[in-house]
C-alpha cells in the first residue's frame, strides 16, 4: 500500500492549461474523490497520476518516490476506465489474467489467481465468455477484476460507474467502498457525481478549470465550503444564491437585497458580503409577512418522499424549497415568506470567498420580538 | 402483400438506380458480354465481324502458349510479394503516424504524394532514378563504395520483375496505410491504455491486441490490394512494354488483342483473366467471412 | 500481499524516452525522404540541361528551357486540355449518376438493393482487360475511336461504380430524421435529394469527386488503346510514349519536366483537400 502526492503539477495541451499548480497529499489507505464539473481537469488529473499523461511540470509522488518520469507499467497502480476498456476479443479470463501473462507466472498460478478475483467479484460463472456478451455492470466487475488480480499499491478509478443505470450503480458503489474497507488500499476516484463523492470519499478533491477548490471530509464541504464554487457544486438542488449589497461599521454589517432582503450579521474577519447563499433544505416556508424574504410561490413538485417549491424572489432569481412534508393549502401565485436559521447562512464577497460570520442570533431575535 | 406505400418506395427506388443500371449495362455488361462472345471466335480486330464460332480453341491456344504461363507466374509473384510487402510496411508506417511523432500532420500530408502522382509518372521518375549509367540510385550506390560498378536495374532482365515490385510499393503503400490508419482510429484508445498501465509489453500488445483489432480492416485492404495487382497493366508496361520478364496477364491479353489483332485469343486470353480473378476474390471473400464467424463463434 | 515491480530510477526511464524520440525522429525522416525524394529529384532534373543531367548534383540547376520547350509543343498542351476535358466530364458524369444512385441505394428500401450494391462493387474490381475488346468494338461502332469521348464513356465503367459505392456510404451516415421531417412536410424523394440531401453532401460529393477526378487523370489502359494519334492522348499516354530517337538518348529531362507539370496540380489539390480524400477513400473501404 502506498500514499501519493502531487508536488505543483501543472499540465497544459498546447497552450490550452488544463491542470494548473496542483498541490495534493493522498495518505496510505485513504480513498480520495476528485470531483468538478465536465472539463474542470479531473480525469487527466488522474491520468497524471498514472503515467498515460506526461506532467509538465512538477511531481508526481507515489510511496514517498517520485516517479514522474517512470512508466505507468512500473508505477504500481491499477486503472479502472469509464468504457471498462475490455479486450473485445479475448475471454473473461484471459481479459483478468493479462496483465499477469507478463509476469512470467505459470499457467496454473494465473488460473488460480483469475479464478479466485472472479469468486470475490461473483462473476466466476462468466469466464468463458467474451465481453460484449456480458451486461454493463458485470463488465464493470471484470474491469474491476482486471485491476484487483495486480495486487496494486493503488488504484485508480475514472468515473467507473458512470455507464450504469441508477440500481445497480448503487449496488457497484457498494461494492466499490466493501472493496476498500477489505482491502485497505490507496484508492483515487473520479467522478462528476456528488452523491458517489459523498457516500465514497474520506476526503474529497472539488476541481475547477484545473484547480483544487477545496480538499476535505464530505462533511466539511457540505457545511464549511470555502468559496461560492464549492457552496454550489456540493449539494443537490443546489444551494440558492442572491447577491445583495452591504454596509458595515466594524465588524457590524447590514445587508440589503431583493425580496425585502435586510439583514444584520457580525463578521469575523476583512471583506464585504457581495452575495448570500442558502441550500434548499435549510428553508422553510412562512406565512406571508413573515419570514427573511419575501417571494410569489410559482411551482410545487410533488416527489413522493419530499417535495420541492420555487418561489421567485425577483424576475432573475428563483429560490428552491426542499420541504419534508406537503405545503398543505398554499396555492402558487401566492405571495410566501422565507425563513432560515442563521447559521444556515453563507456570505461569499467579491471573490466568491465565503465570509465567517458570528450571528447574534439573540439580537436578532430579540429584534423582532419587539417589532412584534 | 406489399402495401401502396411499398410499392411506391419500390418504383422510386428503381427509378434512381435506373440511369446507374443503364450505362452500367452498356459500359460493363456489353462489353464483358461481347468479350465472353469473342472468345469462342476466330475474329480479328481489323474485320471483326467477319468470324466464325470455334468453340475453346482459343483457350486451348492461350493455355498452350508459355508466354501466357510465365505472364501468371509473373502476376502471381508480383501480387503475392507486394502485397505482402505492402502490408507490412503499410502496417508498420500506419501505426508509426498513429503514435505521436514530430510533425505527423506533415508526414500524414507527404505520405499521399506517391499515392496521388500518375503510375506512368512514377514509373518514368523511377526508371530514371534506376538508370544504369546515370541514375542517382546507382551513384549513390556507387558513391557509398557498396559496389564498384552500378547495377543495371531496368535493362537486366532478371532484376525487372523486382523493380516493378519496389515501383509499386513505393506506389501503393500509401493506400494501405490510410486505410490501416482508418481502422486504428476507430479502436478504442482506453484499451490500450489499459494495456499500458497493466505492463504489457510494446511486442505483445502489437501482437494480443492491435493486430487481432485491426484484422479485418487488413482483410479489406488486402483484398483491395490483391485484386488490382492482379490486374495491374501500367505499371510494367510502360516500364518494359511487352518484355516477358515483366509480362503481367493483363499485358499478355492486351498484346495479343491489340498488337497482334487476334480478337478471338485475346478475349479468351482476357477471359481467363477475369475468371482467376473472380476465382481469388471469392476465396478471399470466403476467407475473410469465415474468419469473422469464426471469431463470433468462440 | 502487494507484489513489488523491479523498476530502475527515473533518470534511466527519462533517457530511455529520450533515445526512443531521437529514433521515432530518424524513421520519420527515414519515411519523409523516402517518399518524397523521388518527386523532388524529378523537379532537380527537370531543371537540368545535357550533361548536367547525367552529374547527380542533389540541388536543381533552376533553368527551365525545357519547360518552355513543353508548353510550346502544342501536342502536350493539347494532352493536358485532352486529360482536363476526359476528368472533368467522367467526373461529372459519374457524380452526377453516382448521386441518385447512392440515394435510393443508401435510404429506399427496395428487393434488389443488395444484389445492386453487389454488382456494383464488383463491377470496380474488375480487370479492366476484360471489357477491352468488347468496349473497342462499342467505341468503333458509336464512331468514336481515336476521340478523347471515347475515353469518358470508357472510364465510367471505373468510376461510376467508386461514386455510388462512395456516396452510399456517405449518404448512410445522415441523420434520418432529416429525411423524416422532409416527409413530414411532404417532400418527394426527388425534392429530399435536391433540396435536402444535396446541400449537406457538398463535402462528401468534394471527395469522392476528387478521387474520381484521380482515377480518371491517371488511367493509361484504355488511354494508351482508344486513342491513336497524339492530338487526341491524354497525359499520361503522352508521357509514357515521349521516347527519344534511340534508346540511348531517352529524354529524361524533358520527360521529368512534363511528369513534374502534370503531377504538380494533383499534388496541391491532394494537400489542399487531404482529410477529404482521406475521407473519401476510407468510407468506400472501412465500412464496406
Amino acid at each position: 500500500m502506498a500514499s501519493v502526492a502531487l508536488r505543483s503539477v501543472s499540465k497544459s495541451f498546447g497552450h490550452v492549461p488544463v491542470i494548473t499548480d496542483v498541490n495534493l497529499e493522498i495518505a496510505d489507505g485513504e480513498l480520495v474523490v476528485f470531483v468538478g464539473p465536465s472539463g474542470c481537469g479531473k480525469s487527466t488529473l488522474l491520468r497524471l497520476i498514472a503515467g498515460l499523461v506526461p506532467v509538465g511540470a512538477g511531481d508526481v509522488v507515489i510511496d514517498g518516490e517520485v516517479v514522474t518520469d517512470i512508466p505507468a507499467s512500473k508505477r504500481g497502480i491499477a486503472f479502472v476506465f469509464q468504457s471498462y476498456a475490455l479486450y473485445p476479443h479475448m475471454t473473461i479470463a484471459r481479459n483478468i489474467g493479462f496483465a499477469l501473462e507478463t509476469l512470467g507466472l505459470s499457467r496454473q498460478q494465473i488460473d488460480a489467481k483469475v479464478t479466485e478475483v472472479a469468486a470475490t467479484l461473483k462473476i466466476d460463472h462468466l469466464l468463458s465468455r467474451r465481453p460484449r456478451e456480458l451486461s454493463g455492470g458485470q463488465r464493470q466487475r471484470v474491469a474491476i477484476g482486471r485491476a484487483l488480480v495486480r495486487q496494486p499499491e493503488v488504484f485508480l478509478f475514472d468515473e467507473p460507474l458512470s455507464n450504469l443505470d441508477s440500481d445497480l450503480r448503487m449496488e457497484m458503489r457498494m461494492e466499490i467502498a466493501k472493496l476498500h474497507a477489505s482491502l485497505a488500499a490507496t484508492m483515487i476516484y473520479v467522478t462528476h457525481d456528488q452523491v458517489e463523492a459523498m457516500t465514497l470519499a474520506d476526503r474529497i478533491v472539488v476541481l475547477n478549470k484545473g484547480r483544487i477548490e477545496q480538499i476535505g471530509t464530505p462533511q466539511q464541504l457540505y457545511h464549511a465550503p470555502q468559496n461560492r464554487f464549492v457552496a454550489g457544486f456540493i449539494g443537490s438542488p443546489r444551494m440558492n444564491f442572491m447577491a445583495v449589497s452591504a454596509n458595515a461599521s466594524g465588524a457590524d454589517c447590514s445587508v440589503q437585497g431583493p425580496g425585502n432582503l435586510s439583514l444584520d450579521v457580525t463578521l469575523s474577519g476583512p471583506g464585504l458580503p457581495t452575495e448570500i447563499g442558502i441550500r434548499p433544505e435549510a428553508l422553510s416556508i412562512a406565512i406571508q409577512g413573515q419570514g427573511k424574504v419575501t417571494g410569489t410561490l410559482e411551482r410545487l413538485e410533488d416527489l413522493g418522499h419530499e417535495h420541492l417549491a420555487y418561489v421567485r424572489i425577483a424576475p432573475d432569481i428563483a429560490w428552491s424549497v426542499r420541504l419534508p412534508n406537503a405545503l398543505g393549502k398554499v396555492a402558487t401565485g401566492t405571495s410566501v415568506g422565507l425563513d432560515w436559521r442563521f447559521e444556515d447562512l453563507f456570505l461569499f464577497d467579491r471573490d466568491g470567498h465565503r465570509l465567517d460570520h458570528s450571528m447574534s442570533h439573540e439580537r436578532s431575535a430579540a429584534a423582532n420580538e419587539v417589532r412584534a | 402483400m406489399k402495401t401502396r406505400l411499398e410499392r411506391r418506395e419500390h418504383l422510386s427506388g428503381l427509378l434512381f438506380v435506373a440511369p446507374l443500371i443503364a450505362v452500367l449495362v452498356l459500359v460493363a455488361g456489353w462489353p464483358l458480354a461481347r468479350t465472353l462472345y469473342f472468345s469462342l471466335t476466330d475474329a480479328y480486330l481489323d474485320d471483326s465481324a467477319n468470324h466464325v464460332l470455334v468453340g475453346f480453341g482459343n483457350f486451348v491456344e492461350v493455355a498452350s502458349d508459355p508466354v501466357w504461363w510465365r505472364a501468371v507466374r509473373n502476376t502471381a509473384i508480383f501480387t503475392t510479394i507486394s502485397v505482402a510487402i505492402e502490408t507490412v510496411l503499410g502496417l508498420a508506417i500506419a501505426l508509426l503516424v498513429h503514435g505521436a511523432i514530430p510533425g505527423r500532420g506533415l508526414v500524414r500530408a507527404a505520405i499521399l504524394v506517391p499515392w496521388a502522382m500518375p503510375v506512368v509518372v512514377s514509373t518514368k521518375i523511377w526508371e530514371w532514378m534506376l538508370n544504369d549509367q546515370f541514375g542517382v540510385v546507382n551513384r549513390a550506390i556507387v558513391g557509398l563504395g557498396l559496389a564498384d560498378h552500378g547495377v543495371a536495374w531496368v535493362a537486366n532482365g532478371s532484376l525487372l520483375l523486382g523493380v516493378v515490385i519496389f515501383i509499386d510499393v513505393w506506389m501503393t503503400t500509401p493506400f494501405m496505410v490510410l486505410l490501416i490508419l482508418a481502422g486504428l482510429q476507430i479502436l478504442p484508445e482506453e484499451i490500450f491504455e489499459a494495456a499500458e498501465v497493466d505492463g504489457i509489453p510494446w511486442w505483445k500488445r502489437l501482437w494480443s491486441i492491435t493486430l487481432p483489432l485491426l484484422a479485418p480492416t487488413i482483410g479489406v485492404a488486402v483484398l483491395f490490394r490483391v485484386l488490382d495487382a492482379l490486374r495491374m497493366f501500367d505499371l510494367a508496361y510502360v516500364l518494359a512494354g511487352a518484355n516477358v520478364n515483366a509480362m503481367t496477364m493483363s499485358i499478355y491479353a492486351r498484346d495479343r488483342l491489340i498488337n497482334n489483332q487476334e480478337l478471338g485469343v485475346g478475349s479468351a486470353a482476357s477471359t481467363m483473366v477475369f475468371l482467376l480473378i473472380a476465382f481469388v476474390a471469392i476465396f478471399i471473400v470466403g476467407a475473410l467471412r469465415l474468419d469473422r464467424s469464426g471469431a463470433a463463434e468462440r | 500481499m502487494s507484489t513489488r515491480i523491479k523498476r530502475r530510477s527515473g533518470a534511466y526511464y527519462r533517457a530511455m524516452r529520450r533515445v526512443r524520440q531521437v529514433a521515432l525522429g530518424c524513421v520519420t525522416a527515414l519515411l519523409l525522404f523516402y517518399v518524397l525524394f523521388p518527386y523532388y529529384w524529378a523537379i532537380v532534373s527537370s531543371t537540368k540541361q545535357g550533361a548536367q543531367l547525367y552529374e547527380s548534383v542533389l540541388l536543381p540547376a533552376l533553368d527551365f528551357r525545357h519547360y518552355k520547350e513543353l508548353f510550346r509543343d502544342a501536342n502536350f498542351a493539347t494532352s493536358i486540355f485532352n486529360s482536363l476535358c476526359v476528368a472533368i466530364s467522367t467526373t461529372a458524369l459519374s457524380l452526377g449518376l453516382g448521386t441518385l444512385a447512392a440515394y435510393a441505394l443508401g435510404r429506399l428500401s427496395f428487393p434488389e438493393r443488395r444484389s445492386l450494391l453487389l454488382t456494383v462493387l464488383m463491377i470496380s474490381i474488375f480487370p479492366q482487360v476484360v471489357v477491352l475488346s468488347g468496349m473497342f468494338e462499342l467505341i468503333r461502332w458509336f464512331g468514336l475511336y481515336n476521340r478523347v469521348w471515347s475515353l469518358v464513356f470508357a472510364y465510367l465503367i471505373f468510376t461510376l461504380p467508386f461514386t455510388t459505392w462512395v456516396l452510399t456510404s456517405f449518404i448512410r451516415e445522415f441523420p434520418r430524421e432529416l429525411e423524416e421531417a422532409a416527409i413530414m412536410d411532404g417532400c418527394s424523394h426527388w425534392r429530399i435529394l435536391t433540396c435536402i440531401l444535396l446541400p449537406l453532401m457538398g463535402p462528401a460529393l468534394v471527395s469522392t469527386g476528387l478521387l474520381a477526378f484521380i482515377l480518371a487523370w491517371n488511367e493509361f489502359l484504355f488511354a494508351l488503346t482508344f486513342t491513336l494519334t497524339e492530338g487526341s492522348r491524354t497525359v499520361p499516354v503522352a508521357i509514357g510514349l515521349l521516347a527519344g530517337n534511340s534508346r540511348y538518348e531517352y529524354p529524361f529531362g524533358p520527360i521529368m519536366a512534363a511528369s513534374v507539370t502534370v503531377t504538380l496540380p494533383l499534388i496541391v489539390l491532394v494537400l489542399f483537400f487531404q482529410r477529404k480524400i482521406v475521407a473519401g477513400l476510407t468510407a468506400g473501404a472501412v465500412k464496406g
